[in-house]
């Protein structure tokens, strides 16, 4: 300090003074305005933030009630809940999703395929924090890897979580459908509350149809969370109602004997228990493996399926419409006593042929030579077309039309099936709404060895063997049984049909049985040896049309253009536990192709293991 | 008592001296600050166990922070502020050096040189943090001896002495320090009697300058901050986030606050920064308007006790440098509260003596260190 310069200290102090002054009221006025923004917040505002806090530590979780599981009548598991471990992630906690997805592919190995889907259902989410599924199955080297890793994969959890299992797998894929992930329009027609949790839909067959049951009332917890999202206590909970356990009518072993006697080959069976209605076997084949669809098909695999000749997804017992051939003759005979068109003394000479009287056009007979003179029964048991030629001529379509919907053709009746087809029963107004044109004679003469427009699925022909079995009794078949274990009864059903006389069942029944243990029986060779009565008819659809004069000759034509094989039938025949429909695709004709796989599958449920552990219960 | 004895000997002492000297005087301790801040001490670490999630090992840490903090500050206190004004254009450079070298060799924290590791030590310094002290000191030094109010020449040179620094520690970057040391340097000019012309001229300069420094002096983080704060909505789980849990945190404590170790906000993790820069919304939170009231009126009477000392200073030197540390622990208090209460921009400035952080404590008791010095050398002289 070499030059000190003058200070006034007085005044020096008095400026200090005052700006000490004025510091100490700028300091007050500055905390009382904070005090002010605290006061706002605290008090003010205390409403607003407090709901914020609550909403930020409280969270609202579905909680999934657990599916249904399904049985058969015996108790066998259909379909079951597997506990798996799935990696899921919650978008809001992670950092980088790129990033994370990265670091996860590095880690363990997952498939492009499960990227691509997560991405999808990411975009579609539902609530804010909710987890979405990346992959599903974990084994326990990748939950380990993962939870090694865990403090580096924020918003990356393992799950618990029960996935739907099919043990019998492809047997029973077109009976009991699958569940898949449930997709945006069908969270559209589900109570959104009720399913905010659920992340698989039964899509098809008895997944499908009983969906609401199986899937249960969702429950709901208040949870506390901390900022990671991790649940510290549960501050309120109503506990979800679970899905209801049901049992089918479904005879698993039955079914697994249906599938082994069609061999591979495509066709379906369709066997209904006549008393109850409780279908007892529904088998398409080929078939899928169900398990597939539960978290996701790939892509690839699906193609496969969807590619296949042998169309593996159709489901031909309930969606395969097939001309009933011969099959409809029983039928069409309860409808020609009945309607006094033919009594039991009414005989048809068949030379081989039938004509129209001015009509050069000849109704081949399958036989060429012809049956000779043949009544009702014989007509039936032989299978003869001409007499079902004159019959169908003289009675006309609309007769035929009314019974043949008494029977359940043309329509669906089924109580708890949801995606079978109608078929065809042509009538003169169908004719004229679809094709345009008025009926002709000739489509009647058709119609009565079901050929021509008619077309019927394996269910409905089964549907109608059970009417006819129980004399005209109707019970809509259904394939529930139990649903928590209470029977289901009351299974709404169409009129039963009424005769003039009781005694056409028994003719015509009679004739069926004929037609397995008669001299001329067409299904003679499945019927012998049997330890029991049944009553059957085969059929023999054509796949295209043989031209006047043409021969039929089966190994000259390629195996899709074979006729497809059908059967009817019910046993015992007198006291029917059994009605069945047998179609085997291209398989060539009824008594060969189809009415031995009848056979073998009355024989598992009449005297196999399968009565034993009826027996036994 | 023998110096007291001493003193009432003295002819005339009684009506030189408005109080006699207590043990305050003896043991250069003020005891009325020394109390308060003991009081804010102590509700500090309660607060600090419940937002470090009641880690018992930080409550511990920080307790000996501020052992070594108040030792520090007592050790201080004995200096007679004529050496410490003797020691100020010295400390000052000692402080240029280490910013310096922070830009040369620094390391690395969260983005920003701010750390200077001594070899050899294992202890790291924050020449930013001394510079707190060292600007006012510098300044009050160089204004001391001037004619007060000071001249047009004074203030460039008052300006220039705490640019040096400011600059220095906003390329570290860290405009949070940079500020508060600009303004400890500035409050010493206004306690120096700054014309009322210079005070409008400099506002009007920096509402001027506000603009031209948003689109080329400003980081796109530091500019992030300032949108953050006027709408932290925008961004609410990336840069508003922090603000938004706070208010939350804040706003649901209500008036009587969640209770000790209740608050959910800050238990269940919300809350980001819990136990240091954001400690206030877990107060708030827990101890609601009441609690803030008082912890608001702890401040300002401490604020208050530093204004008094400095008005009884009993140099020039003394004044200013109490006056200017006074008014930057204010400034601490104001823009930290105001930040976490979504008022200010988010810059990284702790709640004084209640943030977990050994630095800052340290630095304010050295502060008040100087300020107790200042109170209890007083010659026994009249001016």
């Amino acid at each position: 300090m070499a030059s000190r310069e003058f200070k006034d200290h007085y005044r020096e102090q008095r400026i200090f003074f005052n700006r000490t002054i004025v510091a100490g009221l700028v300091v007050l006025l500055m905390l009382l305005s904070l005090a002010a923004r605290y006061y706002y917040l605290q008090v003010v505002q205390h409403d607003v933030f407090s709901t914020l806090s609550d909403r930020n530590r409280m969270q609202l979780q579905p909680i999934t009630p657990t599916r249904g599981l399904i049985y058969d009548r015996n108790g066998v598991l259909l379909a079951d809940n597997q506990p798996t471990f799935s990696l899921t992630i919650v978008r809001e906690r992670v950092k980088d999703m790129e990033e994370t997805l990265a670091f996860l592919s590095d880690l363990i190995e997952i498939a492009p395929e499960d990227i691509e889907s997560f991405e999808k259902r990411l975009h579609q989410r539902r609530r804010p924090y909710e987890s979405v599924t990346l992959k599903t199955r974990l084994n326990e080297d990748e939950i380990a890897k993962v939870a090694v890793n865990r403090h580096l994969l924020a918003g990356v959890e393992v799950e618990a979580d029960l996935i739907r299992y099919y043990p019998q797998g492809e047997d029973f894929a077109h009976m009991l459908g699958y569940v898949g992930r449930i997709s945006e329009q069908e969270l559209k027609k589900v109570d959104p509350a009720n399913y905010s949790g659920t992340q698989y839909y039964g899509k098809l067959g008895v997944e499908g149809h009983y969906e609401e049951l199986l899937h249960g009332q969702a429950g709901f917890q208040t949870v506390e969370t901390d900022v990671r999202g991790r649940v510290l206590r549960v501050l309120e909970k109503v506990a979800p109602t679970p899905g209801a356990d049901i049992s089918l009518n479904i005879d698993t072993e039955l079914q697994k004997v249906a599938v082994k006697a069609l061999d591979g080959r495509k066709g379906a069976v369709v066997a209904i228990d006549p008393k109850t209605g409780g279908i007892l076997a529904l088998v398409s084949t080929p078939s899928f493996d169900p398990n597939l669809f539960v978290t996701g098909i790939d892509s690839k695999t699906y193609k496969e399926l969807q590619n296949s000749p042998a169309i593996p997804l159709f489901n031909r017992a309930l969606r395969g419409q097939y001309p009933p051939g011969s099959t409809i003759k029983p039928f069409v005979g309860v409808a020609g006593l009945d309607t006094e068109k033919v009594n039991t003394g009414t005989t048809v000479w068949d030379p081989g042929y039938y004509q129209l009287k001015g009509d050069e056009r000849k109704y081949r007979d399958w036989k060429r030579q012809g049956h000779g003179w043949v009544d009702l029964k014989a007509a039936i048991a032989q299978s003869c077309d001409v007499f079902f030629y004159d019959l169908g001529y003289r009675m006309g379509v609309d007769s035929m039309q009314q019974y043949l919907a008494q029977f359940g053709f043309g329509q669906l009746t089924a109580y708890d099936i949801d995606n079978a087809r109608d078929g065809i029963l042509p009538s003169r107004e169908w004719k004229r709404g679809v094709k345009g044109l008025p009926w002709f004679p000739g489509d009647s003469i058709n119609m009565s060895i079901g050929q021509g427009y008619m077309l019927t699925t394996p269910l409905q022909l089964a549907t109608g063997m059970a009417v006819l079995a129980n004399r005209g009794h109707w019970v809509a078949p259904r394939l529930i049984k139990t649903i928590n274990e209470v029977e289901v009864t009351d299974v709404p059903s169409p009129p039963d049909m009424q005769l003039h006389q009781e005694w056409y069942w028994d003719y015509v029944i009679k004739a069926m049985e004929e037609v397995m243990h008669g001299r001329h029986g067409t299904a003679r060779g499945s019927g012998r040896g049997a330890e029991y009565r049944m009553a059957g008819k085969t059929g023999t659809a054509q796949v295209i049309g043989i031209k006047q004069g043409e021969r039929y000759d089966a190994d000259a034509i390629a195996e899709e253009y074979r006729d497809h094989g059908l059967f009817i039938g019910f046993a015992p025949v007198n006291n029917p536990k059994i009605a069945l429909a047998v179609v085997v695709e291209n398989g060539g004709g009824g008594s060969s192709a189809a009415a031995p796989v009848a056979r073998k599958v009355f024989d598992a449920y009449l005297v196999g293991e399968s009565t034993k552990l009826q027996a036994a219960k | 008592m023998a110096n007291g004895d001493f003193l009432r000997q003295l002819p005339g002492a009684e009506s030189h001296f408005s109080r006699r000297p207590g043990l305050s005087d003896i043991i250069h301790i003020d005891l009325p600050l020394l109390g308060l801040l003991l009081l804010l001490i102590g509700s500090g670490l309660f607060v600090l166990y419940s937002g470090s999630g009641q880690n018992l090992a930080d409550v511990k840490k920080q307790g000996i922070h501020f052992i070594v903090a108040l030792t520090l500050m007592a050790t201080v206190a004995q200096v007679d502020p004529a050496v410490l004004r003797r020691w100020a254009p010295w400390v000052f450079m000692l402080g240029l050096i280490g910013l310096v070298a922070v830009l040369l060799a620094g390391a690395d924290a969260k983005g920003a040189q701010r750390w200077l590791k001594i070899p050899g030590v294992g202890v790291r310094i924050q020449p930013s943090e001394f510079m707190k002290i060292a600007v006012p000191m510098m300044v009050s030094w160089y204004l001391a001896d001037r004619t007060l109010p000071p001249s047009f020449k004074h203030i460039v040179g008052t300006l220039i002495i705490v640019a040096i620094p400011a600059a220095l520690i906003i390329i570290q970057p860290d405009l949070g320090t940079s500020i508060l040391i600009a303004a400890s340097g500035i409050f010493v000019l206004l306690f120096a009697g700054l014309g009322l012309r210079w005070i409008v001229g400099f506002l009007g300069a920096v509402a001027a300058l506000a603009p031209i420094m948003w689109f080329f002096g400003m980081k796109e983080y530091q500019k992030q901050r300032v949108l953050t704060m006027l709408d932290p909505e925008q961004d609410p789980l990336g840069a508003g986030w922090n603000i938004i849990q706070s208010k939350t945190a804040i706003g649901s404590g209500g008036l009587e606050g969640k209770g000790w170790l209740s608050g959910t906000q800050s238990q269940l993790d919300f809350l980001p920064e819990s136990h240091t820069d954001f400690i206030i919304a877990v107060f708030a939170e827990e101890f609601g308007f009441i609690g803030v009231t008082v912890l608001l009126t702890l401040y300002l009477l401490i604020i208050l006790r530093g204004l008094q000392i400095a008005m009884n200073g009993q140099d020039t030197f003394s004044r200013l440098l109490a006056g200017s540390l006074t008014m930057t622990f204010f400034v601490y208090v104001f823009v930290n509260m105001g930040m976490v209460s979504g008022i200010l921009p988010v810059v990284g400035v702790p709640l004084p003596l209640v943030s977990y952080g050994g630095t800052s404590v340290l630095t304010l008791m050295v502060s008040f260190g100087v300020l107790m010095s200042i109170q209890t050398h007083k010659k026994m002289l009249p001016r």
